[in-house]
């Protein structure tokens, strides 16, 4: 960026959202070919002009519409992939010493014998609109399904997200505080360990503990409508705990990293030469630099937390997407499998892109490419 | 580089990741009983006749658990090896090539990376049928896409120092320059990365074993092993807790081993060296 001094501060400006009558003179707004050809140059499509009007606007638009895009390029991949890998679908389903009578007759009951393309967009459109099909295994609505389910998995995540954020930030900022001295030695030794648990194991280790040898939790952590939302809670403890232990140790090491980062940077070390205090250069210098990338790994994790539950769900026999996916996955229920790996990809997607926008917002020069 | 330089807790790792390779090397020598081989009653507590007790057909724990580590680490590492192979060669041709094989390259491997790992591999092993090099390509090609990512990103990086210009100057062919200028370069982030993809590996091999998709029993493995004894836990039996421990303590020492790579490269590179 060796534009940069005369060309941040005035796009901060431009970019503030108010609609400026010219910010334009010395914005490098990517759309535009010839930023010093001026007005005159913008005259263009709806989209340039937008572009040039309100450049955040039109980049958020542009990250919305980029993951909108990747969603429907993993949909084509999560369908059409795996239609493309060696093996057929009913030969699978029914195992290798079946009948060609039989493989024949399972391919027309579930409609494998039309072409995939055929089959891609009435599942495609079924999909946009809800509707996922039914499964093999059942027979019954997967969307139904999927949908107690879903608000299951999401309660679960919510709750270890609302404790876990506040949580590892706090800690990241202490290790900063304390950096190489013996807190900061602590928790870093116990985040290493903690990252290279394998979720199961927390969780047992916490039902072995927790659950039968104190008896102070419940255990399967079963869910089910008529439960009041205090049972709900006292229900979920130890998987959301196992969330917690799980996430926080990346999400902890990501902080410090992020807050060290600014910390080593020249400015900081201006502010320690100069003799201002600890506290001081925290607040005011380093903290608002801090903020975009934290923010970064907040969502990261989320979206980590999303799939964590996969695992956590099987152990503590938790009625959610995740153990309803790797039943299918199982028997080899392929609408099922299909479906919920298209709403967790998608979950996935959209938190990443939050991520992204969230920095994009936070952090100025993110939003002129170079 | 000598051996003084290298902290206690760097030692500690690597004596674990001896002893555990050991024991996958000479598990038919150090197991007292055969990996299938039903000896007692079920659940038996540790100690007496066998060392950690019997698991829930009543084989031997220990002996399960030394062959275990053999399947386990072969597994890993033959994935481990084999994405950073694959993502190694592809990342250097992307950033050698440039143009439109990079961003054919880099483009599919966002979108292989917009898909959660454990997700894609659930979709994928529903379909594939179950066998075990299928399993390892699987996780290759999935781990592999992070592989790339990096491999990129360095050689990018290293390709434009004054050095490799130099030795382009001087008439080098381009198997001197990834070899002799590029590669010496990225090996201290490069093996860190190769010990953190091992780590994550174990991890992911034994969560895949643990939901029934990973390796197939018989065969022990360590993940298989949880999921096998895990109903003893209501009962207060810790037999599914202690190849969960093995697994940690593993994936533990590897990190450590990867954490003083780290900080070590951090150090080489001028930094403030608290990163």
């Amino acid at each position: 960026m060796e534009s940069g001094p005369i060309t941040g501060p005035v796009l901060t400006d431009g970019t503030a959202g108010e609609t400026h009558p010219r910010p334009a003179d010395l914005s490098g707004v990517p759309a535009t070919p010839n930023p010093a050809a001026g007005t005159g140059a913008i005259g263009g499509t709806f989209w340039r002009r937008f572009v040039f009007r309100r450049p955040l606007a039109a980049l958020v638009l542009q990250r919305l519409g980029l993951s909108v895009g990747l969603l429907f390029a993993v949909s084509l991949m999560i369908f059409g992939g795996i239609e493309a890998l060696p093996g057929d679908f009913a030969t699978t389903y029914l195992g290798q010493s079946a009948t060609p009578q039989a493989v024949e007759n399972i391919r027309k009951d579930l409609g494998l014998d039309r072409p995939w393309s055929e089959r891609y967009l009435n599942w495609l459109g079924g999909a946009v609109q809800g509707d996922f099909g039914t499964s093999w295994a059942s027979k019954n609505s997967v969307s139904e399904q999927i949908g107690n389910r879903l608000g299951n998995s999401l309660f679960l995540a919510f709750f270890a997200a609302l404790i876990s954020v506040p949580l590892a930030v706090g800690l990241g900022m202490l290790a900063v505080q304390f950096r190489n001295r013996m807190p900061d030695k602590i928790i870093n030794v116990i985040s290493l360990a903690a990252i290279s648990l394998p979720e199961f194991f927390i969780g047992y280790l916490l039902i072995m503990f927790f659950a039968v040898k104190w008896g102070v939790a419940t255990f399967p952590a079963t869910v089910y409508d008529s439960m009041s939302f205090i049972e709900r809670l006292s229900a979920i403890a130890l998987p959301v705990a196992t969330l917690v232990l799980v996430v926080l140790a990346h999400m902890m090491r990501m902080t410090r990293a992020a807050i060290l980062n600014v910390m080593s940077s020249a400015y900081v070390e201006t502010a320690e030469l100069k003799g201002l205090g600890m506290f001081r250069i925290i607040a005011r210098h380093a903290a608002p630099n801090a903020v975009a990338p934290v923010i970064n790994v907040i969502a990261l994790n989320l979206a980590y937390l999303v799939v964590g539950v996969v695992v956590v769900e099987v152990v503590f026999v938790y009625p959610g997407m995740g153990q309803y996916m790797v039943d299918a996955v199982t028997v080899r229920d392929m609408p099922v499998v299909q479906a919920c790996g298209l709403i967790f990809a998608a979950f996935y997607i959209f938190l990443n892109m939050a991520a992204d926008i969230l920095a994009i917002l936070a952090n100025p020069r993110l939003r002129h490419p170079r | 580089m000598n051996l003084r330089s290298i902290p206690l807790s760097a030692w500690v790792g690597i004596a674990g990741i001896a002893i555990t390779i050991l024991c996958a090397i000479f598990a038919p020598v150090i197991a007292p009983y055969g990996e299938r081989d039903v000896v007692g009653d079920i659940w038996l507590p540790a100690g007496g006749d066998f060392l950690l007790g019997t698991d829930n057909l009543g084989r031997d724990l220990f002996s399960r658990l030394v062959y275990g580590a053999r399947t386990t680490i072969f597994v890993a590492l033959a994935a481990t090896v084999l994405s950073f192979s694959l993502g190694m060669i592809l990342s250097f041709a992307a950033a050698v090539m440039g143009g439109f094989v990079d961003q054919l390259f880099s483009r599919f491997n966002d979108l292989m990376m917009a898909i959660p790992t454990l997700i894609f591999a659930l979709v994928v092993l529903a379909v594939l049928p179950q066998h075990l090099w299928i399993l390892i390509l699987v996780m290759a090609v999935l781990d592999s896409t992070r592989v790339f990512r990096i491999g990129r990103a360095v050689a990018l990086d290293v390709a434009v120092m004054e050095f490799v210009e130099a030795a382009r100057l001087r008439g080098e062919g381009s198997l001197w320059i990834i070899f002799r200028e590029i590669l010496p370069n990225t090996l201290s982030p490069l093996l860190a990365e190769f010990g953190l993809r091992f780590a994550f590996s174990i991890l992911f091999l034994s969560t895949l074993s643990f939901l029934g998709l990973g390796i197939q029993p018989p065969a022990a493995d360590w993940g298989g092993m949880v999921k096998d004894n895990k109903d003893g836990i209501i009962f207060g039996i810790s037999a599914a807790l202690i190849p969960g421990a093995a697994i940690a303590t593993l994936a533990i020492c590897v990190n450590l081993v990867v954490d003083w790579l780290m900080k070590r490269t951090s150090s080489l590179k001028g930094g403030r060296g608290d990163a």
